[in-house]
């Protein structure tokens, strides 16, 4: 550690992340953590938390690092909207614009981009999320006195004027404000993902369970695009936390909660969908099987929140239909060549 | 947030898989928990691979812990012979089941499975991935294996080849074609592409070609042991190489092994006129011993490059490559930490780096030439068209990538004559590679900015460098001389007051050293 701050002076926290086998045999990296903060504060702040997979899938590293940090965040009285989980800085841009416009101005971010800003936490704090993985950050800032405001997740224009719908109701933002704010924006979005869902409408999807976003999605792409869903899968089902979008998504889908890779490997064959919504591991030998797939962890890398992104978020979807109409003359002889 | 740490191998029961995946038939059960799954798509993904890893893991969750785990083994085994009807099954536990100590070896021999099934202890905390896949396939070898008849011809077997190699793909197809144009029949490939049937009759070659040490060294030396079958030691990569592991097969078989070299195009290439500019180029060479090995020949037999380093990450070939370092008077670097690495490189300021994909990285940081060698590396290095590095036109293919990155001979001067000009700046690099833009400073606009910009290691940053002073004029001198060498001028150049003794460099002192240096 001595070594990645000597050539990283500009580290300012630190998380030590706990695998699998640290879990199994027990390593108190709390304490661990505890230690190499008295060491090297006041300079570097030192937290832990666990990235483990026995329990756990990836986006799940994103909830622990957040989780850890709230204990340390400073009170306070005021009353202030958290906006949690991280986003690109264009999309926070673009949020902190929408909020200003209703009139809202004491906003901050868990994490802030940078360490240097002051994010505070307390009984008149309400909370949204920005990503449907993040339950153990959710308790955590309740502990403090926070308060969770439940809404869709802000996928889509449905999406984002619901989320935005129910932090107005909170800050009594007038009908009128709301409607001038996002009018504009509203229409842009219909406009781009009318445009970027061209080729979805009409098409089924089949949701592997992995980043925990499958719900919000599967209601962006039924209730925005045209799809239908034939199944719903995800690592874990937090209804406290995805309940909005659950309510919303039409009767018919499975909806699947855990893993049996194999069995639901059977199912999306069985069912042929036009689109699989699948982990990295399995989406080269679906495409081998013929059915299109879209890579769920693009999802959480890509900027897809909010209005202005939302033909984006449609074209993550339709990119892998129309490249498949792009190159479907190369199958036969590719067949041919094995 | 960054990824600020890598690993060059990851332990062995990725190694394991990289032999289950490689093979046909086989089957891997890994007692392993939901974590170890994302290990899937190093192969589905880096390798482009169209069918999952052959690979069933328990998936032992926290509150199995206190209860059953074993009982989990054993249904995941069941269940996995019943769907996938393997020819044979390997069984073993990955880092975090070693922890809970369930003995897959002995809970899959209570179950009286048809078929063989073969138990792997491979040690998670001591030892990498190499040795995962060459103590796998050394168990298969001793499991399946059985004594057989020698083919009526001349026969040999190739060991080592697994899923996620270095061009192991082509590198079989090339060696298979070779060893065929000088009678030698192959008889089995493993473990790539092999069945469980296919090991048990690896008896019957007359020798075993051991083509990547790191992975068949164990499977060789048993089965030298136990089938009398000798091993070639030279590994064909490099026109040198080559020729001398066909005089070894020759030793080994009587046949007179004279291949047709006329495709054979590195050495001409080497000799012709724009080559001259390779001549002396300062490389440092890190990887896989086997390839850290035989590039540190080609560079210094077959390219007229000078060697300032080499150095590789696995412990179990580390002797070679120290004694090769001897030979050559250079520092061997033994180690699996690439910040490590990373220093130096930076101390040795060489012109271009042959290393892995984590040297890629360093050297996009650094502002320094690389060419791939060796694994680990990603997507791009699994190319679609032939390219294999092993015989003549593995020596072909090895000119080529290694030229690549660097600045053709013309445009060094091309380059030099419009320095000043925006387009051909001193930091616009390769005119083939994008990547070296000129800095952002001209650009407007939003785009996103990298969080820390390559620093050009060819620009001096301090003045001082230790308690060497470089005086203004010296400094204005030293940005005369084109960005490609200035680097080494530098160095050179303090080097050369520090044996004097100078403390402050002028415009003499450069040109003094400059001098000294000359050849």
């Amino acid at each position: 550690m001595g070594r990645l701050l000597a050539r990283r002076p500009d580290i300012r926290q630190l998380f030590l992340v706990g695998s699998c086998p640290s879990e199994v045999i027990k390593l108190d990296l709390s304490r661990a953590a505890e230690r190499l903060t008295e060491v090297y504060a006041p300079k570097v702040r030192v937290l832990n938390y666990s990235g483990s997979g026995i329990e756990t899938t990836f986006t799940q590293g994103e909830d622990a690092c957040l989780a850890s940090m709230v204990p340390v965040l400073p009170a306070t009285d005021r009353r202030e909207l958290l906006v949690v989980g991280a986003l690109p800085d264009v999309c926070e841009d673009q949020l902190m614009e929408l909020l200003n416009g209703f009139g809202i101005d004491t906003i901050r971010c868990l994490p802030a981009r940078s360490i240097e800003a002051d994010v505070t936490v307390g009984p008149n704090t309400v909370f949204a999320l920005m990503q449907p993985f993040l339950g153990d950050t959710k308790e955590a800032l309740e502990r403090r006195g926070a308060r969770h405001l439940a809404a869709p997740f802000p996928f889509g224009e449905e999406g984002t004027t619901a989320w935005l719908r129910v932090i107005a109701d909170e800050f009594n933002v007038s009908d009128e404000v709301f409607e001038a704010v996002t009018r504009a924006p509203r229409d842009r979005a219909r406009r781009a993902i009318a445009q970027a869902a061209e080729n979805l409408n009409g098409k089924s999807a089949f949701f592997f369970p992995d980043s925990q976003l499958e719900i919000p999605l599967a209601r962006f792409l039924t209730r925005e695009c045209g799809m239908t869903a034939i199944e719903v899968g995800s690592p874990f089902i937090h209804q406290g936390i995805v309940g909005p979008d659950l309510d919303l998504l039409a009767e018919g889908p499975i909806i699947s909660e855990g893993q049996d890779v194999d069995l639901q490997l059977d199912r999306a064959r069985a069912a042929r969908p036009d689109l699989t919504v699948c982990g990295l591991g399995l989406a080269n030998p679906l495409e081998a099987d013929g059915l299109s797939t879209k890579w769920a962890i693009e999802l959480v890398f890509t900027p897809v929140h909010f209005y202005e992104q939302a033909g984006d978020l449609a074209g993550l979807f339709s990119r892998p239909l129309r490249r498949k109409g792009l190159v479907a003359g190369l199958s036969p002889r590719l067949e041919a060549a094995e | 947030m960054k990824l600020t740490v890598w690993t060059y191998e990851g332990p062995p029961h990725v190694g394991a898989m990289r032999v289950a995946t490689a093979m046909k038939g086989l089957h891997y059960v890994l007692h392993a928990p939901q974590g170890d799954t994302y290990a899937d798509l190093l192969f589905t993904m880096i390798e482009r691979r169209n069918h999952r890893p052959p690979v069933t893991y328990t998936t032992f969750q926290a509150r199995d812990l206190g209860s059953d785990t074993a009982q989990l083994f054993q249904d995941a085994c069941q269940g996995a012979y019943d769907r996938f009807k393997p020819e044979a099954m390997i069984v073993g536990a990955s880092c975090t089941a070693e922890l809970i100590q369930d003995d897959p070896g002995g809970l899959s021999e209570l179950m009286g499975l048809p078929i063989p099934v073969i138990a792997l202890e491979l040690p998670s905390y001591q030892r990498k991935e190499n040795f995962g896949a060459d103590e796998t396939f050394f168990q298969i070898v001793r499991n399946l294996a059985k004594p057989v008849e020698r083919t009526a011809r001349i026969s040999c077997n190739i060991l080592g080849a697994t899923a996620l190699g270095f061009r192991h793909r082509d590198d079989i197809q090339e060696l298979t074609a070779l060893l065929y144009d000088i009678g030698v029949d192959v008889n089995v490939v493993a473990p790539l592409d092999a069945t469980p049937t296919d090991i048990t009759r690896m008896g019957a070659a007359h020798f075993n070609v051991l083509l990547y040490p790191e992975t068949g060294e164990a499977a060789a030396r048993w089965l030298e042991r136990e089938f009398k079958q000798p091993y070639t030691k030279v590994v064909p990569i490099g026109v040198n190489a080559t020729r001398d592991f066909l005089a070894e097969v020759a030793g080994l078989t009587g046949l007179p092994c004279r291949a047709d070299e006329s495709r054979l195009r590195l050495p001409w290439y080497s000799q012709s006129v724009d080559s001259t500019y390779l001549t002396g180029k300062r490389v440092f060479i890190f990887g896989d011993a086997t390839h850290v090995i035989a590039a540190t020949r080609i560079a210094r037999e077959e390219m007229g490059f000078e060697v300032a380093g080499i150095g590789c990450y696995n412990r179990e070939l580390a002797r070679q490559v120290r004694s090769l370092a001897k030979e050559i008077g250079v520092e061997a670097l033994i180690t699996d930490d690439y910040l490590e690495v990373e220093q130096t490189i930076e101390a040795l300021q060489p012109e271009m780096i042959l290393g892995t994909q984590m040297e890629r990285h360093i050297g996009k940081r650094l502002g320094i030439p690389c060419a791939v060698i060796s694994s680990p590396v990603h997507v791009q290095d699994f190319p679609a068209r032939y390219s294999p590095q092993v015989g003549f036109e593995g020596a072909n293919v090895i000119f080529d990538t290694w030229v690549h990155p660097l600045v053709m001979g013309l445009e060094e001067h091309l380059l030099h004559m419009f320095r000043d000009d925006f387009e051909f700046n001193d930091e616009a690099g390769p005119s083939h590679h994008g990547g070296h833009a000129p800095a952002a400073s001209a650009q407007g606009g939003p785009a996103p900015r990298p969080a820390a910009p390559p620093r050009d290691i060819s620009e001096p940053e301090k003045v001082e460098s230790g308690e060497i002073i470089w005086l203004d004029c010296a400094q204005k001198e030293l940005k005369k001389i084109p960005f490609f060498v200035r680097g080494k001028a530098k160095r050179n150049t303090e080097s050369f007051a520090t044996s004097k003794s100078v403390r402050e460099i002028s415009v003499e002192t450069l040109y003094e050293a400059k001098a000294y240096y000359a050849r």
